[in-house]
């Protein structure tokens, strides 16, 4: 069976440092990945790629199948969902407007599917018809994450989407999300630098360090990396867990 | 009702239309070309650079000499390209204008473009949004009251700067101002400036209003400044009756002084009574007027044969007065087709004069008297004569050097020989200032400076039943009138508007 998501060979230079370095992936329909690694390693990089944010120098990107580059770039794009952590909410439409602009793009008639989604994300209705200034943090990110599932799409791009967030929030909405992945059915790659959500959210985690995948395991292995810096990465919250129980 | 005030009110309908149907557009055209070239700046550094460096290099141009310099360009253009391309009026000044509008809309509109938050162009992209439609439904929506900015700057520039097209023959705001600093018509420049102001206010507060509804997302508020704006636009391009004949208006010429505006309101007189519509480009430069003359952009207007002679023909000999014009009339006819239609009877020739008293007390009758006083004395001139060709052959004749030269407009110029800042001034001997100022011209031996006789001008191919209109005119104005005529306007007290004293000259 071919992987629902491939990834192979992928490069991409930056001047003369290579951002992305023969990179190769395969990810499963259904799967929740978690990106991992420090900043500048590539991860952003990786996950711009798929949705042609970023064009690689080398490589290919199939998604169902197709490469990318065969697929016309609006239609490709309208089928992914795609949440950031800085959200980017357009500042002059309603949550309503924002909600509904995928399906708007794609000529879809207007079933209203606003409700649906709020209730979806755990928002009240009457959200519709605030505007993105009047949302707290959480709000918002629920917000973009509703308006990335307007048009139902199969794959799920998420680059560091609750990193701006309080812990609190950060963990309601970390598992909020994974629920959704499951009754949607969704394939997940999400970006993040917290290592510890991406061991508790993730079905699998993709290390990438230099540009290079350094290790790719369920969240268990990864505790047993041989990897050094691996090791020094997953090391941080299990530390931290130790110190926090011997308080 | 003053007169002044009744003559002033009475021309602003017409001035106020053409004024702001002649901003109006240039604020057009600056928004139909700066916009795509502000979205093209903002997208590549490459075009950044340059656009934003030539707009800014315009803008250092003073706005009179920009709309000065599209005179001679677009004459010569329509003499290379053999299109009748009008370089009078209309088509220069809005040229000048639009330019002079599109900085602050690309300056605005360039930052408003880089101003938004990269989120938000991110989650565009994200979305799966074309460039057009990244550009139509957040760009320009985020950015409207940035862009919307710009404009209501340029708008206010322009409004201000269109007062200056009068200068190249554009009827605007600008001819009261103009006319009433040269005749110390304070109620026509207070009008005028008034009337200019109170437009910049009113396009500036419809702006505001779109503006906040833009803001507010008020769709209401949008419409209503819109429509004002268009209906504003649409009256000032309705042609406004003025009555009298039918067909194309008689276009009479005038430059900057009061005698113009005298003689010019005695012509059109005269053609209204004749039958003709007649429209006026008064304050025109000494070399716009006759350029514009021979090319056909006024149809008549009164210059002075020494200012031809040297100036147009470049002669720098000086002939005896009538042979100088049989000489001029025949000259420009075969170069231009310009018709010298006769003399007026009087002379406004340059002279330089002193007062009575400092003359009488340094012994100075002649310019060669003034050449031993000079390096101890300061010289007031008109604004063009320090670089005419008659300052160089009274230079070349009598060796004046000055202590200090200045130049001065005509009313200031004689202020300041009244008050002392100048010992010697650049007169007219016409002036009727001359008399009242207590002032002596000084003679002139070497014969330095050619005779001055007002002349009319008509330009080639004009009716022979408008020149029959004008004859009457020729050899009917004396100096002794013409001074008196040119006192009633120019005094302090009781003056007269240029109308009046034409009606006085010429009953």
């Amino acid at each position: 069976m071919t992987a629902f998501l491939d990834i192979a060979g992928l490069t991409k230079r930056h001047g003369g440092r290579a951002a992305l370095d023969a990179v190769g992936l395969s990810v499963a329909a259904g799967e929740f990945v978690a990106l991992v690694g420090p900043s500048g390693s590539g991860k952003t990089t990786l996950l711009k790629s798929i949705n042609r944010l970023v064009e690689p120098d080398e490589g290919s990107v199939r998604l169902g199948g197709l490469d990318v580059r065969d697929v016309p770039l609006a239609a490709h794009r309208h089928g992914i969902g795609y949440v950031i952590q800085s959200i980017g909410l357009f500042p002059h439409m309603t949550v309503a407007e924002n909600i509904g602009i995928v399906p708007m793009l794609m000529g879809q008639e207007a079933a209203d599917r606003t409700a649906e989604l709020l209730e979806l994300v755990a928002l009240p209705a009457e959200m519709a018809a605030r505007f993105p200034c009047e949302l707290s943090g959480g709000q918002a990110q629920r917000v973009g994450v509703a308006r990335a599932l307007a048009a139902r799409p199969k794959l799920m791009l998420m680059d560091e989407p609750f990193g701006a967030l309080d812990p609190v929030t950060r963990d309601t909405l970390g598992r909020a999300y994974r629920d959704l992945h499951e009754r949607l059915g969704l394939t997940t790659l999400m970006v993040t630098h917290d290592i510890a959500e991406a061991l508790l959210l993730a079905d699998r985690v993709v290390a990438l360090i230099d540009g290079r995948i350094r290790a790719d395991a369920a969240p268990a292995e990864l505790l047993s990396s041989d990897d050094a810096d691996v090791r020094a990465m997953v090391d941080v919250p299990r530390r931290q867990a130790q110190r926090l129980a011997a308080l | 009702m003053r007169p002044a005030l009744a003559e002033a009110l009475d021309a602003l309908p017409a001035l106020a239309q053409s004024h702001l149907l002649l901003s109006g557009s240039a604020v057009a055209i600056g928004v139909i070309l700066g916009l795509p070239l502000a979205i093209w700046s903002a997208r590549s550094r490459r075009v950044r650079g340059p656009v934003l460096g030539l707009a800014g290099l315009i803008q250092t141009v003073p706005a009179l000499a920009l709309l000065a310099l599209f005179y001679p360009a677009l004459l010569i253009l329509g003499r290379a390209s053999g299109l009748a391309i009008p370089a009078l009026g209309f088509l220069p000044a809005l040229i000048a204008l639009s330019l002079y509008a599109l900085l602050p809309i690309l300056r605005n509109g360039v930052a408003a473009l880089q101003g938004i938050d990269a989120a938000v162009l991110e989650a565009a992209d994200g979305v799966g949004m074309t460039r057009r439609q990244r550009l139509t439904m957040i760009e320009l929506p985020l950015g409207a009251p940035v862009i919307l900015a710009g404009i209501r700057t340029a708008a206010v520039w322009t409004i201000g700067a269109a007062t200056l097209a009068t200068t190249v023959g554009q009827p605007s705001l600008g001819d009261l101002i103009f006319s009433g600093l040269q005749t110390e018509n304070w109620v026509r420049v207070l009008t005028g400036c008034a009337a200019a102001a109170g437009l910049a206010i009113a396009v500036d507060g419809l702006l505001a209003l779109v503006e906040s509804g833009l803001k507010r997302r008020s769709r209401r508020r949008i419409r209503l400044g819109l429509t004002a704006l268009l209906a504003a636009l649409a009256l000032a391009a309705m042609p406004l009756s003025r009555g009298g004949g039918d067909g194309e208006a008689i276009v009479i010429g005038a430059k900057n002084f009061s005698e113009q505006y005298i003689l010019a309101s005695a012509i059109e007189r005269r053609l209204r009574r004749a039958g003709y519509r007649t429209e006026r480009r008064d304050n025109l430069g000494s070399t716009v007027a006759y350029q514009a003359l021979a090319a056909g952009d006024i149809h008549v207007y009164v210059d002075y044969s020494g200012t031809l002679w040297t100036n147009v023909l470049q002669r720098g000999d000086t002939l005896a007065p009538g042979a100088m014009r049989a000489e001029l009339a025949a000259d420009l006819r075969e170069r231009d087709g310009v018709l010298l239609l006769g003399a007026l009877g009087f002379e406004n020739a340059y002279a330089l004069a002193m007062r009575r008293e400092r003359a009488e007390a340094l012994g100075i009758r002649t310019l060669d008297d003034l050449r031993r006083a000079a390096p101890r004395l300061s010289l007031g001139a008109d604004l063009e004569f320090l670089t005419r060709p008659e300052w160089r052959s009274v230079q070349a004749r009598y060796r004046l050097r000055f202590a200090d030269q200045r130049s001065y407009s005509p009313t200031f110029m004689y202020r300041a020989v009244a008050g002392g800042g100048a010992d010697v001034i650049t007169a007219f001997s016409s002036d009727g200032r001359i008399a009242s100022l207590d002032l002596v011209t000084l003679a002139d031996p070497r014969r330095a400076l050619p005779s001055y006789d007002a002349v009319l001008l008509a330009a080639p191919g004009t009716d022979a039943r408008i020149i029959a209109a004008l004859r009457p005119l020729i050899g009917a104005i004396s100096v002794e009138r013409m001074r008196q005529a040119n006192l009633m306007v120019d005094r302090d007290t009781d003056k007269r508007t240029p109308a009046e004293a034409a009606r006085w000259l010429d009953p």
